[in-house]
């Protein structure tokens, strides 16, 4: 371990001992119980590695840093490599080990990278720690929908689930997609994907779901997406007679071009209309001329979750108490790690009488692991949810994004439409 | 679309596509015809190409839609500027990676050129970011058939199209009439027969050499040009993937013969764009190769050529 490490977790662990010092001065007549927290903390992460900190603070606050007479302590470690400032693979593996190595360590929230949560679970499965996630959104890390080969087994070493996900994984926006086109008032619908495991477990995924809606399929296509000219296939598309075409797929991959060629051959509102996923939520596929065409067919994203502003209920309180503890508007998924946070609490709490009778840590573990995975009922910042046997949460609640016009250089932006569910 | 629309549609689609591939194989052909060296860096000479008249647009002040006069002033002015410096990058690069080889071993040269394909990849990443580039909408796009004759057909033509086969076509018409009828053009067919004999003859093979980069290298440039304005949009990695479908235009037309090579780009357009409408998008790229193992099998000079039996 390089010593700039030691020195970082030296300091988390100061900052937490002064953060809860009231604690402290409470009775825990049970002793004490820890927390971990892994995602990066450098470079550009700074800002919503710091939310997400915040995020399970303000979760541990709220019950005044005692659950069932054991107090609680957070370490917050960093799985970004100091050299590159990314999160790293290895820097991943040693701080679960850490956590697994540690006596008094309960529950482990992370990671924000589902390529980095690939390296902790399955070391967090074998001490049958609980690892519940703010952030990871890929599907294989849970469920075959949307997976690669040996997904998710190869996650689960014991052949139980250990990780446990309060965020919608992509594939939900598949279902979601289809649900609003369908309310669009969509006759027939043209799948394009980007063959990559992103797009094409979103686009199988609505495929299914339109199907069962009755709204009918022409194709699920995968496109050659490093060609930069789509024509032939839109072309297709409106030979085809479909009036809405839906994309699989990231900006990288090809969507920027699906757009502006829909326009350039015709495919455009009212008789065509594009809808696409998340991936495609980001200002700088608008950027260029990609504006006249996203306009032109009334562009149309989904989005996991609801904004923050448009949240009801605990959702809203939250928001609200975040804002007025920290002094800033929450970042992406500052809110989601406050859910974790609150998911390990609750865990913990049912889990109580069993961690006093275990004998040894790993029984503890054991306790709280399947306290967590039989979450039901639980009051999130986006409605009711249940975890299913994956460890996922069965809440399909996200919101709509359109294009509209705007002022300043890029000339149209995304603007919230719509909640889904 | 009833079925012939739809048929006329693709044909206009591949047309343009294969437009673009036929330029770039030109320079591919060109090439390996005279020094029997498949210059795997042409394709990201092209991609440069398309970056670098991107440079000429800004440094002209050129951010908006052409219009009237400027086409005619702006548009061959960036298109004369983009071709000397992809020519005169083709030509560097001959000098520097591929020269000092000219005596050693086929494979040197093969390797070394791959070598660079890497190293301008890397130049444009560095220069452009890992990012897609808007290319920014230079030419206007206007939709022929409906506002300029009032026809309204199912099929789409734009000026875009026009400018893609209007800009392509001189320079084929042109490019065989350098080589067919100027005395330029004599001693690079000389040099591509026979070396030695060529040399003895009192041509001075270096500079044929030099030339032909120097008209590949211009070519690609062109080819980049046209498919920023076309497509408006570039990435640092379309090199390679546009140099790989050109290559095989090459040989599908017979590498080495530049009508060849022309006709083998303009029938990947036609078969890739017939392959994603009356097939599958998926299967396109399987069945462009499927067709040229079939060609190299059978016909192994390719569609037109009849040299490469001696050059392999």
């Amino acid at each position: 371990m390089r010593p700039s490490r030691i020195a970082a977790v030296t300091v988390a662990l100061l900052s937490f001992v002064i953060g809860f010092s009231s604690a402290d001065a409470q009775q825990c007549p049970k002793g004490k119980l820890r927390v971990y927290t892994s995602w990066p903390m450098q470079g550009a992460m700074i800002p919503e590695g710091t939310g997400m900190k915040n995020g399970v603070d303000l979760a541990v606050s709220e019950v005044g840093g005692v659950v069932a007479g054991y107090c609680l302590e957070v370490v917050n470690l960093d799985d970004a490599s100091p050299q590159t400032g990314k999160w790293d693979g290895a820097v991943e593996a040693e701080n679960a080990n850490k956590a697994v190595g540690d006596p008094l360590a309960i529950v482990y929230i992370g990671t924000y990278n589902s390529g980095a949560a690939k390296v902790s679970i399955p070391i967090n499965n074998r001490a049958h720690m609980a690892q519940i996630t703010p952030a990871n959104t890929y599907p294989g890390l849970t469920k075959k929908r949307g997976a690669a080969p040996g997904e998710p087994e190869i996650y689960r070493p014991g052949g139980f689930v250990n990780y446990f996900r309060p965020v919608p994984a992509d594939d939900i926006q598949g279902a979601v997609g289809a649900k609003w086109a369908k309310r669009l008032g969509a006759k027939k619908v043209y799948i394009l994907n980007d063959q990559e495991l992103y797009g094409k477990g979103i686009a199988d995924v609505f495929e299914v779901m339109a199907k069962k809606l009755g709204l009918p399929v022409v194709a699920n296509e995968g496109i050659d997406w490093k060609q930069p000219d789509q024509k032939p296939v839109l072309t297709k598309i409106r030979a085809s007679g479909a009036d809405m075409v839906y994309m699989g797929g990231v900006i990288e991959t090809g969507a920027q071009v699906v757009i502006r060629q829909m326009k350039e051959v015709g495919l455009v509102a009212p008789r065509v209309r594009f809808v696409g996923p998340d991936g495609l939520l980001e200002e700088e596929l608008l950027k260029g001329a990609t504006c006249d065409a996203a306009l032109a067919t009334e562009m149309r994203v989904t989005f996991a979750g609801l904004p923050f502003e448009k949240m009801r209920g605990v959702g809203a309180k939250t928001y609200e108490t975040y804002k007025s503890k920290f002094g800033k508007e929450p970042t992406a998924y500052a809110l989601y790690a406050v859910e974790a946070g609150r998911v390990a609490i609750d865990g913990i709490r049912r889990a109580a009488s069993a961690i006093e009778k275990a004998k040894d840590v790993t029984e503890k573990r054991e306790a709280v692991r399947k306290a967590i995975a039989s979450t039901k009922n639980f009051d999130g910042i986006n409605g009711k949810w249940n975890f299913d046997e994956n460890g996922d949460v069965d809440y399909d609640t996200m919101s709509g994004f359109k294009v509209v016009k705007a002022d300043g250089p890029i000339g149209c932006k995304f603007q919230f439409e719509t909640i889904l569910e | 679309m009833l079925w012939w629309e739809v048929l006329v549609q693709q044909t206009i689609n591949g047309l343009t596509r294969g437009a673009v591939f036929a330029l770039i194989a030109l320079g591919y052909t060109m090439v390996y015809g005279i020094i029997e060296l498949i210059n795997f860096a042409h394709g990201d000479v092209f991609m440069l190409g398309l970056f670098i008249s991107l440079s000429w647009f800004a440094l002209l002040g050129v951010t908006k839609t052409l219009v009237g006069w400027q086409l005619v002033t702006i548009l061959p002015l960036v298109f004369a500027l983009t071709m000397l410096t992809t020519a005169a990058l083709n030509v560097a690069i001959d000098r520097m990676a591929y020269r000092p080889l000219r005596r050693s071993t086929r494979l040197a040269p093969l390797i070394t050129a791959i070598g660079v394909s890497f190293m301008l990849e890397n130049v444009a990443l560095l220069w452009k970011g890992p990012a897609p580039i808007a290319y920014p909408d230079v030419f206007p796009s206007v939709d022929i058939l409906r506002e300029w004759f009032g026809v309204d057909s199912a099929i789409f033509i734009t000026t875009k199209d026009l400018l893609v086969v209007g800009a392509t076509i001189p320079l084929m018409v042109g490019l065989n009439y350098f080589v067919t009828r100027t005395r330029w053009g004599k001693a690079m067919r000389a040099t591509a027969q026979d070396r030695e004999t060529a040399q003895a003859m009192g041509i001075d093979v270096e500079r044929t050499i030099l030339l032909t980069f120097f008209v590949g290298g211009a070519l690609a440039g062109a080819a980049g040009l046209i498919q920023g304005m076309y497509y408006n949009i570039g990435m640092w990695w379309m090199g390679y993937q546009a140099g790989l479908r050109a290559f095989t235009a090459a040989v599908l037309g017979g590498i080495g013969n530049m009508p060849g090579a022309a006709l083998g780009g303009l029938f990947i357009g036609f078969l890739s764009a017939w392959s994603d409408q009356y097939i599958s998008a998926r299967w396109t790229n399987a069945l462009v190769f499927a067709i040229l193992i079939l060609v190299l099998v059978f016909r192994p000079q390719g569609l037109m050529g009849e040299r490469s039996a001696d050059k392999v």
